[in-house]
């Protein structure tokens, strides 16, 4: 039921029929330009989206890593926290990598959390960035193991039955997903390996290669 | 704070993508200078991506004098503590222990900075030998790809630390770019001799060459202390700003960096720079680069 929902929801968001499809990036501060350089790999059209004006026409958006505390702050100057959290209730399709999945999830302290997932996200729960590490992580439906770049990352611990694990380290998710949204505490934007972005794209914005 | 087991070196390009890593995650940010961890609050709470501990910012090291070391353990301590955001510190330049220090005490981020008296006059800190990851300053495309050579996982220009006056700052950052776009030029065949001419590592030389831009993210620093300074710098192609004595050497220290930090992300969009700049207070007092004795120029220590 929850996946009829999902689908119903991302529809709205979904009506690129012809050219070529736009996918927002968060542009306030973090890796943004990496995963632009990514779905620019991915021949789709990146947006940066750095004011809420930005959101109009995007079929989805990745809200990058970074600092949350300073993605939460610009943010709020402008309309753009608002209607992005509203757009992202409504279906728009979304990608969190690390400070991003901050962002949606739940959890205490600083910055405010959206509550748009149900996972507590605890930032900088693997330490500094002397803990920071590279481990190689099996993802559900993918053929070969994925470098899963971690720095400073946030630890995830799933409060809902309707989140779906797509891939864990030593027991503990790095990866899920629920209706339109997927986090990820690693970087896929900082390795050549396009295999999640390309899964963002196709699983949750619809997008079709051969189109 | 608790004693650490300290991790070994992640050996080869996984160590090395780890500290570009964290450097890429502070892109399109603005980096503050703080001595206590009242400032660091105020700094986190303006929307700074990091801080950069110190005991003293440039501006008074130039004023007071006297030698200018890492700062007090204590100090970095409690700012570790109240932040959530990365804490870098500096180190003196080729003070290798300096260094070991800040690795076992946790910071995120070294800067080998000719903001501090040198310590070693020939060498700079090897920095592969570590895992914490470095930035250096640089004032040209040879000076940085020496530091990268050394390990440096990140480069910003020196500028003219203190002097709350960015036009070495913009010097450095025109330098550098426009030096890469002329090593795009060069034929493969004259890239050794061009190296030689250089004094920089070969295939250093040659990854520019081929990919136009530096192996690691290129940030700016030094005399940065207004939004249209921070704003200008990205507009040069800075990919993240750090601010030093511009922020708490001005007068209203929290409203100007949020400032900086706002101007910084809407770098491109003047509107956001002009709703930025209003009603700052007091910037700090700016200092003429040909007033400073020759001796005393920060950006000549390191090479």
């Amino acid at each position: 039921m929850a996946s009829k929902s999902a689908k119903s929801l991302r529809a709205n968001y979904c009506k690129h029929g012809g050219g070529s499809l736009k996918i927002g990036v968060l542009a306030v501060q973090g890796s943004y330009a990496l995963h632009v350089k990514s779905l620019l790999a991915c021949d789709v059209e990146p947006v940066l989206v750095k004011r809420s004006k930005h959101l109009e026409g995007i079929s989805g958006i990745i809200l990058p890593g970074g600092e949350s505390t300073t993605f939460h702050i610009v943010m709020s100057e402008d309309d753009l926290l608002v209607s992005l959290k509203t757009a992202i209730q409504k279906g728009l399709p979304t990608w969190g990598t690390c400070a991003g999945a901050i962002m949606l999830g739940h959890g205490e302290g600083i910055p405010e959390r959206w509550n748009l997932i149900g996972i507590e996200v605890a930032r900088n729960a693997f330490g500094r960035q002397v803990d920071s590490f590279v481990a190689l992580l099996e993802i559900s439906k993918f053929d070969s193991l994925f470098d899963g770049v971690f720095i400073r990352a946030p630890r995830l611990k799933v409060v809902a039955p309707t989140v779906t694990i797509m891939s864990t380290l030593s027991g503990e998710p790095v990866m899920a997903s629920e209706r339109n949204i997927l986090v990820t505490t690693f970087h896929p934007e900082l390795t050549e390996d396009l295999r999640v972005h390309q899964l963002f794209l196709k699983k949750f914005c619809n997008w079709n290669l051969n189109e | 704070m608790k004693e650490r087991p300290l991790p070994a070196p992640i050996a080869g390009k996984d160590g090395f993508l780890l500290k570009v890593g964290l450097a890429e995650m502070l892109k399109g940010g603005v980096i503050m200078d703080v001595t206590t961890a009242d400032q660091a609050r105020i700094a986190e709470d303006a929307g700074a991506c990091a801080v950069m501990a110190l005991e003293r910012v440039p501006s008074d090291i130039r004023k007071e004098g006297g030698v200018a070391r890492m700062a007090a353990i204590k100090v970095i301590e409690e700012i570790m503590k109240v932040v959530t955001i990365p804490v870098m510190a500096k180190v003196r330049i080729g003070h290798s222990v300096e260094a070991d220090v800040l690795q076992a005490l946790g910071v995120d981020y070294i800067d080998e900075s000719e903001v501090l008296t040198p310590a070693d006059e020939a060498n700079h800190v090897w920095k592969h030998g570590y895992r914490v990851p470095f930035v250096c300053g640089a004032t040209c495309i040879d000076e940085a790809l020496r530091r990268i050579g050394e390990g440096a996982a990140m480069i910003r220009t020196k500028g003219e630390a203190g002097t709350g006056n960015v036009v070495e700052a913009v010097r450095h950052m025109r330098k550098v770019t426009g030096d890469i776009r002329r090593l795009t030029t060069l034929r493969e065949e004259e890239l050794m001799a061009e190296a030689k001419r250089l004094g920089a590592p070969f295939d250093l030389v040659k990854q520019v060459a081929m990919t136009g831009k530096l192996p690691v993210p290129n940030f700016a620093a030094g005399g940065i202390a207004t939004p249209a300074d921070a704003a200008l710098m990205m507009k040069l192609g800075a990919e993240a700003v750090f601010v030093g004595s511009g922020i708490f050497k001005s007068e209203d220290p929290s409203n100007r960096a949020h400032a900086i930090v706002r101007a910084t992300t809407h770098f491109d969009d003047p509107d956001e720079v002009l709703a930025a700049s209003r009603d700052l207070g007091e910037a700090m007092r700016g200092l003429e680069i040909s007033q400073i004795p020759e001796g005393e120029l920060l950006q000549a220590r390191g090479w």
